[in-house]
């Protein structure tokens, strides 16, 4: 299955107000999504929810290419409640670069980007509470990273809070 | 319990061990006397890693995993799931599987429902209503027992269709559970709805409005119970949904005796649609024809369905491999519960545990 040129008012939208931040936009299986640069994230949802309508936060989150220069693409999913339509933002992130925290804009990124904080140790700019959400707080290591095996575990922390040498 | 530098202040802490939780659930309350000044979730007790064992297994030996986030409402996360794998492969599941599939996914919305009406009455101190949507309840499990040998974990779809065929006497058993379960609602809602007391407790209670839910992207039944009719199976039909009739109910106040009533609702929706499904079962195979080892094609899609709870998605990364490179499950628990902070600021400490219940959370959900 091939991408295919995705036409209509929002990638118009996007690319009339961020210009060449916006590094492509296409569908994918019938999805429409748009590449930006990661400066232009947050400028993006801002536009997509103050000028198109796009009310809901649907999902944040992360995917880990370590041996990619930029390692991870952040994902943004939008939905349009009075259009019925839903869009997908991705932007890599640069290792010298913190994305900027999406509260001000939605509430709901609250939690979702603590998850990828906890998840992938990725850090938002300008988040209210960036703490662990589902890891123990003392936790070291980022679950969801590729290079961090599927059994691994901090196993200090196990020793020092469960009382025993391993978990497995 | 302590005392903070605030003298009026007093931090409570609820859990994980509470029965009004619904698992393990720790909230930290600051109290001013009887009133909540803020809340703190604390979550992750039944963190599993889901997502990340989903990167070690094939994509057909990833599919029971699903069953265990929302344990109430298996089929619902099964069939997210089997949809998602399914639009990657650019497949559809045949007509046949398709009708059964909703059925299925509606007798759990209905069964998923009902223990959720029983343990949030519980909550609140009606006692009686759990024996009666358990027994309810019960009949729904038999179903599926007999469909596929499960009552919890179903793990009733496969990716492309169904594995088993019906059963004999599947329409006769679904039928008869339709025939019976309206009077049962009606019965609840007389025993409850029509009760002062439940009404005055739950009225104006965690009140949360539209606008509020779409900022905190709250979906399913407490948006819905704000007064805006947005439902996945409407707005985005998938599995033939847009075949059959049913409406979407909603009320206007957004409190937790609206929830109440908009869930009852939908559990007569859902017997309206199952009827019409069960009646016009499609003949034919009940498996698309797709490949022995499923290898999506490079590309990610998001998929995601109306679950009992509210939105569901799957958000799945493939590399062309047996296995899914990145698979995120966007759970709606974890997002309604967010909004938890905000119904009980200003709440009485005895209205925290009936905003936890009408939030209608499983944190095997919530923690994945």
């Amino acid at each position: 299955m091939a991408t295919v040129p995705w036409d209509g008012a929002i990638p118009e939208l996007l690319r009339e107000h961020l210009g060449a931040a916006v590094l492509d936009t296409h569908l994918y299986v019938d999805q429409p999504f748009a590449v930006l640069t990661l400066a232009a994230m947050l400028p993006a949802l801002e536009l997509l929810h103050a000028e198109a309508d796009f009310d809901y936060l649907v999902d944040i989150t992360a995917v880990d290419y370590p041996k990619r220069e930029c390692r991870f693409d952040l994902v943004y999913i939008v939905y349009s409640h009075s259009r019925n339509q839903r869009v997908r933002l991705k932007a890599q992130v640069p290792a010298n670069q913190k994305p900027l925290s999406a509260v001000p804009i939605f509430l709901g990124a609250n939690w979702l980007e603590r998850e990828v904080f906890d998840m992938f140790g990725i850090e938002f700019a300008g988040h209210p509470n960036l703490t662990r959400i589902l890891m123990p707080d003392e936790w070291s290591g980022f679950p969801l990273r590729k290079d961090y095996g599927i059994i691994q575990m901090d196993n200090t922390w196990v020793k020092n809070n469960l009382g025993i040498e391993s978990g497995q | 319990m302590t005392t903070s530098p605030d003298a009026n202040e007093l931090v409570l802490n609820m859990g994980p061990q509470h029965p009004s939780t619904h698992g393990v659930l720790r909230i930290v309350l600051k109290l001013d006397g009887e009133r909540v000044k803020s809340t703190e979730c604390i979550i992750g007790y039944l963190h599993r890693g889901v997502e990340k064992i989903a990167e070690n297994r094939t994509y057909v030996q990833f599919a029971p995993y699903v069953d265990r986030m929302d344990y109430l409402a298996a089929v619902s996360n099964g069939l997210g799931y089997c949809l998602a794998v399914e639009k990657l492969m650019n497949s559809v599941a045949p007509p046949r599987a398709q009708a059964v599939r909703v059925i299925l996914t509606e007798l759990n919305r209905i069964a998923s429902h009902l223990l959720w009406l029983g343990t949030h009455a519980l909550d609140i101190g009606a006692i009686t209503p759990l024996f009666y949507t358990l027994r309810e309840r019960e009949e729904v499990l038999k179903i599926f027992e007999n469909y596929c040998g499960a009552r919890l974990t179903t793990h009733a779809f496969r990716i492309g269709g169904l594995q088993y065929e019906l059963y004999e006497g599947f329409e006769q058993q679904v039928n008869a559970f339709c025939d019976q379960f309206p009077a049962k609602v009606d019965e609840y809602e007389e025993l409850l709805g029509g009760n002062r007391i439940w009404r005055e407790r739950l009225r104006g209670v965690g009140v949360l409005d539209a606008a509020t839910c779409k900022r905190y992207g709250v979906t399913g039944p407490m948006l819905r119970a704000a007064g805006v009719p947005w439902d996945l199976r409407k707005a985005q039909p998938y599995s033939g949904y847009e075949q059959y009739e049913f409406e979407v109910p909603t009320r206007s106040s957004g409190d937790t005796l609206d929830r109440y009533f908009v869930r009852l609702d939908e559990m007569r929706q859902s017997v309206r649609i199952v009827r019409q499904a069960v009646a016009n079962i499609p003949t034919g195979p009940i498996m698309a024809k797709i490949a022995k080892v499923i290898k999506p094609p490079v590309g990610e899609a998001y998929v995601s369905i109306e679950a009992p709870k509210g939105e569901l998605g799957y958000f799945i990364v493939s590399d062309g491999s047996t296995h899914p490179y990145r698979l995120r499950v966007r759970p709606p628990s974890f997002v309604n519960l967010q909004a938890l902070d905000h119904m009980a600021k200003g709440a009485l400490v005895a209205d925290v545990v009936a905003i936890i219940g009408t939030i209608d959370i499983v944190l095997g959900e919530v923690d994945r």
